[in-house]
């Protein structure tokens, strides 16, 4: 097994201890270990089955571990709840995209900024003054979220009428929209073609680039992994086979084994 | 052709998210609000006023209500009539308390009771969903039904059971109960379903209603965008409920005059759930469609034949009007499952791009 490299002048994010999640008899996640530094592209990867998912799950409050501890921006994190997950700075996309189907393009990215919004009921059903100044100025920020995404053209368009690919895309914007600093994709390219692919990769690194987002990301298109991930955790059947770049990871024989199968 | 947005240049958010951006949608409104509040009250007779015009605004109300819950929260609930029902026990039984205080005040502190009874009504909403929800709000039907038969302290301990509406002035006007004029009652209730319809439009485009969309949508997203489940379903239920409590003090005070427990019977939660489906989930157009179509056309086909001097029995035009109307939800639901606001929509959309076919 490869040793996480000590990367002195990045302070560590999110680190995961001995986490182990099962359901029933199943053990979905056993004993792993791993960490995401501050600003880092950090690729999970693994044969189907793998627990990749399902890490997910626990970082953002969706699944809780029997055993493990999570440590967020220095902290031990007990259990919590999705939304206070979401409060404290997680947010992710979803492996079959998971938008807000009756809503447009633009109220989708909206919804991104539940949490930045803050005005009460009274002013709401007046829908002036600081509500309206509220709405506006979410407006603005999600309005530069979709000049970055170049999605301008389908803002007041049903997502539910949208091709996958822009789906997808207005999918990351939402998450981007929560100003998050750990952002969460799952299988960002599933089903996308090499176009989309490519797309979408420049988005994700200039993401990470221009807003210094920390990004996890799940994928199973090798090519993308390796180019735009900094380091690579490896998991099969619920354990930990690797963890480093990824030209070490790519070397593992264990990782060889996973992928291609051992002789006998 | 004459409805596009061609020329009218948006220069600053605020003017793209009015709640009418487009010029032409802005002079309809206006034409609407003053066929409501200027011609219909000079020239509509008190027919007109009483069987049609008070009984549809307040089935729109209640609709507008029903479709905060289940179109927009995406929370299914067949105890509409009993919420109305406890808007209505509690103005009656706040004006016996009270009556030297306002009317209208009444009115709408009564949404406040029914807004508290759905809270804890909603409450199942957290774990049950669709179907299964529904069932629990029958719950809610039977139970309030019972309540508003069995507790005689609600109707006063009158051998009716019935609870009768008292004279009640508002500026020296009588507003309710029998002395009360019908261009009188509709300004109130048109004054009332206004207002409230502009609050539901502002809350549903802010922040509140997006959250309430997200939980329909996708309650899972919204979690991890931060939306609490809790918060949003039960908001929903007290804003929902708020409404149809107001329209139920609203239909006994200024339509019926009197009412008892058959007044808010599960036939009435099932009425406004086929006002809000016909009419449009999650549209505040289609709620008023839709009260039109169920309340108005029945109204309307039941009087032509006397109207033209055909000699036809009472009770053969209303099998005649059951069956055409019947007919009419099937077709309509055929041709468009979203209801006549699609309907609207999708005309709308055909005269933007005219005249050509295609759609944005």
């Amino acid at each position: 097994m490869t040793v996480t490299p000590d990367v002195d002048n990045k302070a560590v994010l999110l680190s995961l201890e001995n986490v182990t999640l099962s359901f029933g008899g199943v053990k979905a996640i056993s004993d792993i270990s791993f960490n995401i530094l501050e600003g880092e592209i950090r690729a999970i990867i693994g044969p189907n089955g793998a627990g990749k998912t399902s890490m997910l799950n626990v970082i953002n409050g969706f699944y809780h571990p029997q055993k493990g501890t999570i440590t967020w921006r220095g902290k031990r994190r007990r259990r919590m709840k999705p939304y206070r997950a979401a409060a404290s700075g997680i947010a992710r996309t979803f492996q079959n995209v998971a938008l807000f189907k009756g809503m447009t393009t633009l109220d989708n990215i909206m919804a991104g900024r539940s949490l930045k919004m803050k005005r009460g009921l009274f002013w709401q059903m007046l829908h002036v003054g600081p509500a309206r100044e509220e709405e506006i100025a979410n407006r603005r920020h999600v309005e530069e979220i979709i000049d970055f995404l170049e999605i301008a053209h389908i803002r007041k368009q049903p997502v539910g009428r949208l091709p996958y690919g822009l789906q997808k895309r207005v999918e990351l914007g939402r998450a981007m929209a929560m100003q998050p600093e750990l952002l969460l994709l799952d299988e960002p390219m599933a089903g996308m073609n090499l176009e989309e692919k490519e797309d979408m990769s420049r988005f994700i690194l200039d993401l990470n680039s221009e807003f210094g987002t920390t990004i996890a990301l799940i994928e199973h298109d090798m090519g993308v992994v390796m180019d735009l991930a900094d380091r690579v955790v490896v998991l099969d059947y619920g354990q930990k086979i690797a963890d480093g770049t990824p030209a070490e990871v790519q070397s593992s024989q264990e990782v060889i084994d996973a992928y291609l199968g051992v002789g006998h | 052709m004459f409805y596009r947005e061609a020329g009218q240049y948006k220069t600053s958010y605020a003017a793209d998210q009015a709640l009418l951006p487009l010029a032409q949608d802005r002079y309809g409104i206006a034409i609407v609000l003053f066929t409501a509040f200027v011609l219909i009250p000079f020239f509509g007779t008190s027919f007109f006023l009483v069987s049609i015009m008070i009984p549809f605004l307040i089935y729109s109300l209640a609709a507008v209500g029903l479709n905060i819950l289940t179109g927009y929260a995406g929370q299914l609930s067949l105890g509409t009539g009993a919420f109305m029902g406890v808007g209505a026990y509690a103005c009656y039984k706040l004006t016996t308390y009270f009556p030297d205080v306002n009317i209208i005040v009444h009115i709408l502190l009564s949404g406040v009771f029914s807004a508290l009874v759905g809270v804890v009504f909603g409450l199942p909403s957290l774990r049950i969903k669709g179907l299964y929800l529904a069932i629990t709000t029958l719950a809610a039907q039977f139970f309030l039904e019972w309540c508003f038969l069995r507790i005689r302290w609600l109707y006063n301990y009158n051998d009716s059971g019935a609870i009768e509406v008292p004279n009640r002035d508002w500026f020296g006007i009588t507003v309710t109960g029998a002395e009360a004029s019908p261009v009188a009652r509709y300004f109130l209730i048109l004054t009332v379903v206004a207002v409230m319809t502009l609050i539901a439009a502002n809350v549903l485009r802010g922040r509140i209603g997006r959250g309430w969309m997200m939980i329909r949508d996708m309650d899972i997203a919204a979690e991890l965008m931060g939306i609490r489940p809790l918060r949003a379903k039960l908001s929903a239920f007290a804003f929902s409920s708020y409404y149809c409590g107001v329209a139920g003090a609203l239909m006994v005070f200024c339509w019926l005059g009197s009412a008892e427990v058959e007044s808010f019977d599960i036939n009435h939660s099932f009425l406004i759930l086929f006002m809000v489906i016909i009419g449009g989930m999650g549209s505040l157009t289609g709620c008023f469609l839709g009260a039109a179509f169920i309340h108005v056309l029945p109204v309307v086909m039941r009087a032509v034949p006397s109207m033209l001097g055909w000699d036809i029995l009472a009770s053969t035009v209303e099998h005649i009007t059951q069956i055409v109307i019947g007919l009419l939800i099937i077709f309509f639901l055929i041709v468009e499952p979203h209801g006549f606001a699609r309907l609207w929509q999708v005309a709308k959309e055909k005269l933007r791009t005219w005249p050509f076919p295609y759609a944005t």
